[in-house]
């Protein structure tokens, strides 16, 4: 063991605990392209933070920069309490790191190839080979250990990648993009792998993804990243809630109080113009439901509109929003905002996508506690660091 | 591990334990790995097979020639060597018979064939990882960015030795037994010293191509590049000098003494220039002891001819003399090659 025995920490996320992973103002030009511009935020020990983005986000530059692999332009980092540009050795030799397409050695069976990174990590001969035939079971390789790497699958690489990033037994694990490209019954074993990985040994995972709906379910809190900067940051349910929502979509179906289905047009004429619809659409294809916009908890007065009407509701339901929607929302707000942003203010989010986390019609003191709230995380956060340095 | 003994790795873990610096020298687990990989590899065996297979040829066609001749002849020169600087065709000028191999001499078979030793070692050496896409994981472990590089230079290096080693031991042993003829120490000594000079030259190409390597993306245009080079330097090279000589320094029909001087300065400081050349003239001063006139700069040919001594044997000690700045000038040429690969590499970006 590496690693010296300690008591697990209870919960999820402990706030008490010094963050693992610390991003300040992490900033990584080449040439006039920014690709991580800003960033910061941190990550605890038995948290799992999602890092989310689009290809070209700067995800991997991140990584990157956190492992010392590459410089930063400006800001720093600090993983395991040591900044990885003055002593990257040290960083390594707690953090995991598995690389978005995960290569082997394939002329070396699964069980060689681990071998090599145990030597590299120095992890002594005795106690790797046990080390190793632990990891290879955990990952569900255990018949495969002795065959060339050639012939794994994807999913069988990302799985061995997993257990090459555990033989250190690190404090910290950084997964970048572990999904990609795997089917889909492959994503759901990795991740149920890593949920167990993070649970068993209570260690800070980062996970960069592109494909957020996968994700969303091992990561406590996500941040979305878009064009190098972090865009909004908080656990998926506070993103989803209705404090960061701009409006809610409905379905609706009805029919007349005498049994008779009512027409998609009946219902649009109904609830066109009732108080709160921002606009009504039929649904696409043939369910015979339209779709309500408006205002957030606008079901209610749908509802009501429809009673007025003489209508009865045989299907009312409000589309609850995927993280892909939260997502694709944000970004969408990111992409038309001006990009004028002045460099160099904490976490920068564009006007439009503050709007729209923050925007909560009578709901401002649920808002106040919303992590996706930027302004307020960063000033905490800020706090802290000066806290803790002075 | 066992659930129990997965004990969480808490915050105490996240501090960094000053007890556990890691003793320096990743180069050297990046080495055995990657000399494991080279002496499993096919282009070990193959390249195996054809240095042995060529040397064996070159060596007994000599020996026959050898044994022919050397009967009723009773010189003080040890035969030795010459199984290995001699080729038939030398022996049958020589003897005025008509030579019925046309197989240049074993070192000359080594040097042509030996950059491609150092080529097959090192064309692929960083390129490969980063196709492989071991690189970002390789760099991820506990030891420095360079641990890379100069643990897979040492390798090749290392499989180079073992390649060359075991041939040249397997055709001494066989050259011994076909001419009956013990080596004597200074034999031995000089084949040794000759080995060395070998290494040191391989390892130029191997500088060369690991520096291809890095610069280059794809193992395919990085092998090209080397060979080449190698091409340019090892067949064309001689050719190349000469033109460069006649055009730069010409000789007349009746040259002047001036003339002549010129003409050879300029081809003494081309054909040190090129390590092919070097090697050349290191080889033949190393594993053949007479004074000739290949292996002097026109100077040292002036001073010899002035002392009357032409035919001289030189002693092991003198061999090292004439060829001490040969051997410094491919070292730093392999350094300058490898300096420039490490700089390279280090700079790189990780991600492709």
């Amino acid at each position: 063991m590496v690693t010296q025995p300690s008591p697990p920490a209870e919960g999820g996320r402990d706030s008490t605990l010094e963050p693992v992973i610390e991003a300040r103002r992490l900033t990584k030009r080449y040439g006039a392209r920014v690709a991580v511009d800003d960033l910061s935020f941190e990550v605890r020990p038995g948290e799992v933070f999602g890092l989310l983005g689009p290809n070209g986000a700067g995800k991997t530059t991140t990584v990157l920069m956190l492992l010392g692999l590459t410089e930063p332009t400006s800001g720093e980092a600090r993983v395991v309490g040591v900044d990885p540009m003055r002593d990257p050795l040290e960083v390594k030799r707690h953090v995991g790191y598995m690389p978005d397409t995960v290569g082997f050695y394939d002329g070396l069976s699964a069980r060689e190839n681990l071998a090599y990174t145990a030597r590299l990590n120095r992890v002594p001969r005795a106690i790797a080979a046990s080390r190793i035939t632990d990891l290879l079971a955990q990952v569900g390789l255990a018949e495969v250990a002795g065959q060339k790497v050639d012939t794994f699958s994807r999913g069988m690489r990302q799985r061995l990648g997993v257990a090459d990033a555990l033989l250190k037994d690190p404090s910290v694990l950084i997964l970048d993009e572990p999904t990609a490209s795997l089917d889909p019954e492959g994503v759901v074993e990795l991740l149920a792998l890593i949920e167990r990985i993070a649970l068993e040994r209570r260690i800070a995972v980062l996970l960069s993804s592109h494909l957020l709906d996968q994700v969303q379910a091992i990561c406590q809190r996500v941040g979305i990243f878009y064009r190098g900067r972090l865009i909004a940051e908080g656990s998926v349910r506070d993103l989803a809630s209705e404090g960061s929502r701009t409006q809610d979509i409905v379905e609706v179906g009805a029919q007349f109080v005498d049994g008779r289905r009512a027409g998609v047009d009946v219902v649009m004429a109904t609830l066109h113009g009732a108080p709160g619809v921002a606009s009504v659409a039929p649904e696409a294809g043939t369910s015979g439901r339209v779709l309500v916009t408006g205002a957030p908890g606008i079901a209610g007065a749908v509802a009501s509109a429809l009673a007025a009407a003489g209508l009865r509701p045989v299907h009312l339901r409000t589309r609850v929003e995927r993280l892909d929607a939260i997502y694709s929302r944000l970004v969408h707000a990111a992409a038309e905002a001006p990009s004028a942003a002045p460099a160099g203010r904490p976490v920068s989010v564009p006007p439009a996508a503050r709007r729209s986390i923050r925007r909560a019609p009578g709901r401002s003191g649920h808002e106040r506690r919303e992590p996706g709230n930027h302004d307020g995380g960063d000033r905490h956060r800020n706090d802290d660091h000066a806290g803790g340095r002075r | 591990m066992s659930a129990s003994a997965a004990a969480p790795a808490g915050p105490r873990a996240v501090r960094p334990r000053p007890e556990s610096r890691p003793p320096s020298g990743g180069w050297r687990i990046v080495a055995a790995k990657e000399l494991a990989d080279h002496l499993g590899s096919t282009r070990f065996v193959v390249l195996f097979i054809v240095l042995g297979l060529a040397g064996a040829s070159a060596v007994y066609s000599v020996s026959q020639q050898i044994v022919g001749v050397a009967a009723g002849v009773r010189t003080t020169e040890s035969l030795f060597p010459l199984l290995f600087t001699l080729s038939a065709s030398d022996i049958a000028a020589a003897t005025q018979q008509s030579a019925n191999t046309p197989l240049p001499s074993f070192v000359a078979l080594i040097s042509l064939l030996a950059p491609l030793l150092g080529i097959a070692f090192g064309f692929d050496a960083v390129n490969r990882e980063r196709s492989d896409r071991t690189l970002p994981r390789l760099l991820a472990q506990p030891i420095y960015r360079d641990d890379v590089i100069n643990g897979k230079f040492a390798a090749g290096l290392a499989a180079i030795g073992i390649a060359l080693g075991a041939v040249l031991l397997i055709i001494a042993a066989w050259g011994v037994i076909q001419l009956g003829v013990v080596p004597t120490a200074e034999d031995v000594a000089r084949l040794v010293v000759w080995y060395i000079v070998a290494i040191v030259y391989i390892g130029f190409w191997l500088a060369l191509s690991t520096l291809c390597s890095v610069v280059m993306r794809r193992a395919a245009s990085s092998a090209l590049v080397a060979i080449s080079a190698w091409l340019v330097v090892s067949l064309f090279g001689s050719l190349l000098i000469s033109t460069a000589v006649g055009l730069l320094a010409p000789l007349g029909a009746s040259p002047t003494t001036s003339e002549v001087i010129a003409n050879g300065h300029l081809q003494d400081t081309l054909t040190r220039i090129s390590p092919d050349g070097m090697f050349q003239i290191a080889t033949q001063a190393i594993l053949d002891p007479r004074v000739t006139a290949s292996i002097l700069t026109i100077d040292q040919r002036v001073a010899v001819a002035q002392q009357g001594a032409p035919g001289s044997i030189l002693s092991l000690d003198q061999s090292l003399l004439v060829v001490g700045p040969q051997v410094l000038a491919i070292i730093a040429l392999s350094v300058v090659c490898f300096a420039l690969a490490y700089v390279a590499f280090m700079r790189q970006e990780v991600r492709a």
